[in-house]
């Protein structure tokens, strides 16, 4: 190899004598740039928006008009696109990697779906415009109600809302009116000790009291401990399903009838839908109501932490319950029933739970993703994210503790035995991992087992990709037990930053920016 | 099927490594009656053209907010964002990444977040901001449980001229907490009427600025009233840009600010996604739901970002958490970031004023129209307007001639014969001169 000068690079003397770590002078590494605050790189003159001019006029405001400097940073745009565009850089991602984020379901986000959202005719309406200008805003959202009833055999359900654990609110809302109906006060929420801690959140904001039901030793829940517990006091379960443990609960029909048997309703967390989804319908389980994330089994894109999206099912029992608004059809077309009526179908809704008809540009995405699987693709969506993960537990298990007998559903449950007397923790395993280029697994989550490591790695993984992570977890499991500690106890190496200081962030909170003095 | 990489040869090989025989041996713990032997009564899967030829023509049977003179507002805004926000947040480092739970590899979303929490704190004149809610109307609610856990007291007073629809959800998610909403008869929102009100059960008073209709207010007082008796004021903000032109919730005494941050970098999308906005005073903190973003040193003493008191979060303290909220607005937040940093001071300045010079410019016009009144002595971007003629019919009849003229108020409060012809008009920066001429041409006919 020539440079420019003729000379030949000498590739093994620059190996050789390229330190491994040094301190660089502008804190950027290569390709990896530090980045300053907008603060510390902007002021208050700049600015990457051109407004047109403002005439004399007499304001309006009331007599309140603002008199103080903001403090706001600006930044031309050639500055902000390189700044968010750095800051992008140090973030992982599916994009760039397996993510097998336990419970999360982190599957590929087809461009399709961002492309149709921002379609005008679905972007650019308002949620208030006349109802005869938006026809087919309503047919669409009309018709991702058909799909996500049929999929989960079940007869009505909500649409608005925003996320999860907002669709667990609705559904255990709905379960308390209806029982405020039948006059009855029950005060006892039942949820197994594995639950995702939204549940007895979620519990607690409808005034229930939560008590944990048991697991048996194959990571199911306790029948008889549940049948035990099961009373005119208890409202309902709350029960994911596959579980956190990544099992389908074997006793689930037996379980729902117990409950419907004692008075109660069966609360579904749908988190794990995407193990089942064409495969088993929620309503053939004795579900009264279900949320799903659509983030997570239809692949709207995680974002960073949302936006999410969370339409609740519902059963006939729990349907008239319903938050508003719906969308109802009548001789002109579409319409939405937006308000109470004492006389009509909406006479029993427990209210409104957001402003507006809820997260339409997640539906957008929800329904692309649909209609391009199909009834036959999402079939196999669930069947390969089922093998993927099965795959993965066949794959480890000789060499990694898996907490339960398999098969599992669509992620693998591992524990901290395999670490004993190693001295390595669930924690430096995952960083560990950062190193080998992954996301580590979702960790010491669920709460059941000793330093949980939950795999999920969807269907989105080829059979390459999972070869090579099992390579790199076997590696490091053998790292681990060769007592090689320093590959993990200061891991990662190979991220953006080191380990940080969690203890230091909370116990003196600096949440925001200041000048400094 | 193309977004799925197994082969047949790859499933095969697996189940063989698995050890059975038969995809169906890895649900065997599915009930078999349980088990879908078919595929359900649902179209087939679809190639991409199909599904974007699909879409196109759903999307047709839409009239979209930019094709017509548009004033629709009350909570949703059309404002013009920069091309380069979108494409930004569509980078696959921010969309295709979930919450920071492992920070090292996750500094690109903490170090927006926490500029974003920056931002908010200081366009509400306050000291905090969480990481975002889902929206303006939850955060709401929210914000009036967090009155409850601060004050130890159960009693909320909503204005009369707070967001229809914001009561309705503070009544949801207090309907079984024990809480006490008390919401006060539309357009009942005057500070000394509310000074009124305050008792020793008083937790917090929630007003709006501007409020539903559209009128700005200084609530000092009420501020200074509410603290005298150990209650909060809890401010609601719907137009967040109105805050480039007004005085803060902040600096008139304000203890929590909540908002809907739609308007900055997020488009109408038929009522979500959109940013719910959170902030407080310093000594709250521990009080506040929902994620936050704090600074902190790596191993190496460099400055960087973790999500931090989660002591508060459902994760942790699962029935006794401050909210069951888990995921909130990520990738709006960051678009609202990104476009409040393209604004900048100046920027967001100048925006705020543009959107209220062309609203008094249409005020004007609006009031010269025989029979027609503007009924707000003050307005930022919003005003209400009463009609000689029902205000829901006359949006209607406009729209045959395309234009889409407000919000007529009937459609939030049907019940009420008095709003009937009453219509709610927003003006942004996106409106013209010409989409002006037009509203007050055909309403000069219409109402004739």
């Amino acid at each position: 190899m020539m440079n420019k000068q003729g000379r030949q690079t000498d590739i093994k003397a620059a190996a050789e004598l390229a330190p491994t770590h040094f301190e660089t002078f502008s804190g950027s590494r290569g390709l990896e740039q530090d980045e300053p605050l907008i603060y510390e790189i902007g002021d208050g003159e700049r600015s990457g928006v051109d407004l047109e001019e403002i005439g004399a006029f007499e304001d309006r405001l009331g007599g309140i008009t603002r008199d103080h400097e903001i403090g706001l940073a600006g930044l031309s745009e050639p500055e902000a696109m390189r700044h968010y565009t750095r800051l992008s850089r140090q973030n992982y991602a599916i994009d760039i990697g397996m993510y097998p984020l336990g419970s999360c379901t982190m599957k590929h986000n087809p461009r399709l779906n961002e492309k149709v959202a921002r379609l005008p005719g679905l972007a650019d309406i308002h949620p208030l415009q006349p109802v005869s200008t938006v026809q087919g805003a309503l047919d669409l959202i009309d018709t991702l109600a058909h799909w996500l009833k049929t999929l989960t055999g079940m007869p009505a359900i909500a649409m608005s809302p925003k996320a999860g654990a907002h669709g667990e609110l609705c559904g255990m809302m709905a379960i308390r009116a209806a029982l405020e109906k039948r006059g009855e006060k029950r005060t006892i929420v039942l949820a197994p000790e594995s639950s995702h801690g939204t549940n007895p959140a979620t519990a607690a904001l409808c005034g229930y009291t939560v008590k944990a039901i048991p697991a048996t030793v194959d990571g199911r829940v306790d029948l008889a401990a549940l049948k035990e517990a099961l009373g005119p006091d208890v409202a309902a379960i709350m029960l994911t399903n596959p579980n956190t443990c990544g099992l389908f609960e074997r006793d689930i029909i037996e379980i729902a009838d117990a409950v419907h048997a004692a008075g109660g309703y069966f609360y579904c967390d749908g988190a794990n839908f995407n193990a089942i989804v064409g495969k088993v319908r929620p309503g053939d389980l004795g579900v009264d109501a279900m949320h799903f994330n659509l983030h997570k089994t239809f692949s709207t894109p995680h974002g960073g932490g949302g936006p999410g999206a969370g339409p609740v099912v519902f059963s006939a029992a729990l349907a008239p319950f319903a938050p508003l608004p719906y969308v109802i059809h009548d001789d002109e077309g579409f319409a939405l029933q937006e308000h109470i009526e004492a006389d009509g179908d909406s006479r029993d809704s427990f209210g409104r739970m957001t402003a507006f008809h809820g997260q339409m540009g997640m539906f957008v995405r929800t329904l692309a993703y649909v209609m391009s699987h199909g009834a036959d693709g999402l079939r196999q969506v669930s069947e390969d994210s089922v093998l993927n993960a099965n795959y993965i537990l066949a794959s480890l298990q000789d060499v990694m503790t898996a907490s339960f007998e398999g098969p599992c559903m669509h992620e693998a449950l591992f524990d901290d035995r395999f670490l004993k007397g190693t001295g390595v923790e669930t924690l430096d395993f995952a960083k560990a991992m950062i190193d080998e280029g992954y996301h580590p697994m979702t960790m010491y989550f669920p709460l059941v087992v000793h330093g949980a490591m939950l795999i999920e790695p969807t269907e989105s993984e080829s059979k390459q990709s999972m070869d090579q992570f099992i390579g790199a977890m076997r590696h490091l499991v053998a790292q681990a037990k060769a007592g090689n500690m320093q590959l993990f106890s200061g891991a990662p190496y190979f991220a953006p930053r080191k380990r940080l200081d969690e203890t230091l962030a909370a116990r003196k909170p600096v949440l925001r920016w200041t000048r400094p003095e | 099927m193309r977004y799925l990489p197994l082969n047949q040869s790859d499933r095969e090989a697996m189940l063989a490594k698995i050890g059975v025989d038969h995809i169906d041996d890895l649900f065997k713990d599915v009930p078999e009656q349980a088990l879908l032997k078919q595929p359900l009564d649902l179209p087939a899967h679809q190639s991409e053209m199909q599904v974007d030829r699909d879409f196109r023509a759903i999307a047709g049977k839409n009239i979209p907010a930019g094709s017509v003179p548009f004033f629709c507002g009350a909570g949703a805004y059309r404002h013009y964002v920069p091309s380069s926000v979108d494409y930004l947040i569509q980078r696959g480092e921010f969309l295709t990444a979930y919450t920071p739970y492992q920070p090292e590899i996750s500094q690109g979303t903490l170090q927006a977040l926490y500029e974003f929490q920056t931002q908010i704190a200081q366009i509400t004149g306050m000291d905090v901001s969480n990481a975002s809610m889902y929206d303006g109307s939850t955060a709401c609610g929210e914000a009036v449980l967090m009155a409850r856990r601060i004050t130890r007291k159960k009693r909320a007073i909503l204005s009369g001229t707070l967001h229809p629809q914001y009561i309705d959800v503070v009544r949801t998610m207090t309907k079984y907490t024990d809480d006490v909403a008390v919401a006060n008869p539309v357009g009942q929102g005057d500070v000394d009427a509310l000074i009124d009100q305050i008792d020793d059960d008083t937790s917090c008073v929630v007003v709006q600025n501007p409020d539903f209709f559209g009128n700005l207010q200084d609530f000092s007082a009420l501020a200074e009233a509410l603290h005298a008796r150990k209650a909060l004021l809890i401010v609601v903000v719907t137009e967040v840009v109105s805050l480039g032109a007004v005085r803060s919730p902040g600096s008139m005494g304000a203890d929590i600010v909540v908002g809907e941050g739609q308007s900055i970098g997020n488009g109408l999308a038929f009522g979500g996604p959109y940013v719910g906005l959170l902030a407080t005073r310093q000594k709250y903190v521990r009080t506040m739901p929902g994620r936050v973003c704090g600074e902190t040193v790596d191993a190496n003493g460099k400055r960087g970002y973790v999500l931090t008191l989660s002591t508060r979060e459902q994760h942790i303290r699962r029935e006794k958490a401050t909210s069951n909220i888990c995921t909130n607005a990520g990738l709006c937040t960051l678009a609202f970031t990104i476009h409040m940093t393209l604004l900048g001071e100046k920027g967001f300045r100048h925006l705020a004023r543009l959107n209220h010079a062309k609203a008094v410019q249409l005020a004007d016009r609006l009031s010269a129209i025989e029979g027609v009144a503007v009924l707000n002595d003050s307005f930022f971007n919003e005003f209400t307007v009463a009609l000689p003629v029902d205000a829901a019919e006359a949006v209607e009849n406009l729209v045959d001639v395309e234009i889409i003229a407000g919000v007529p108020l009937s459609r939030l409060y049907p019940d009420n014969i008095e709003l009937k012809n009453q219509l709610l008009v927003a003006v942004t920066e996106t409106t013209t001169d010409e989409d002006m001429d037009q509203l007050v041409s055909e309403l000069k006919e219409l109402v004739k």
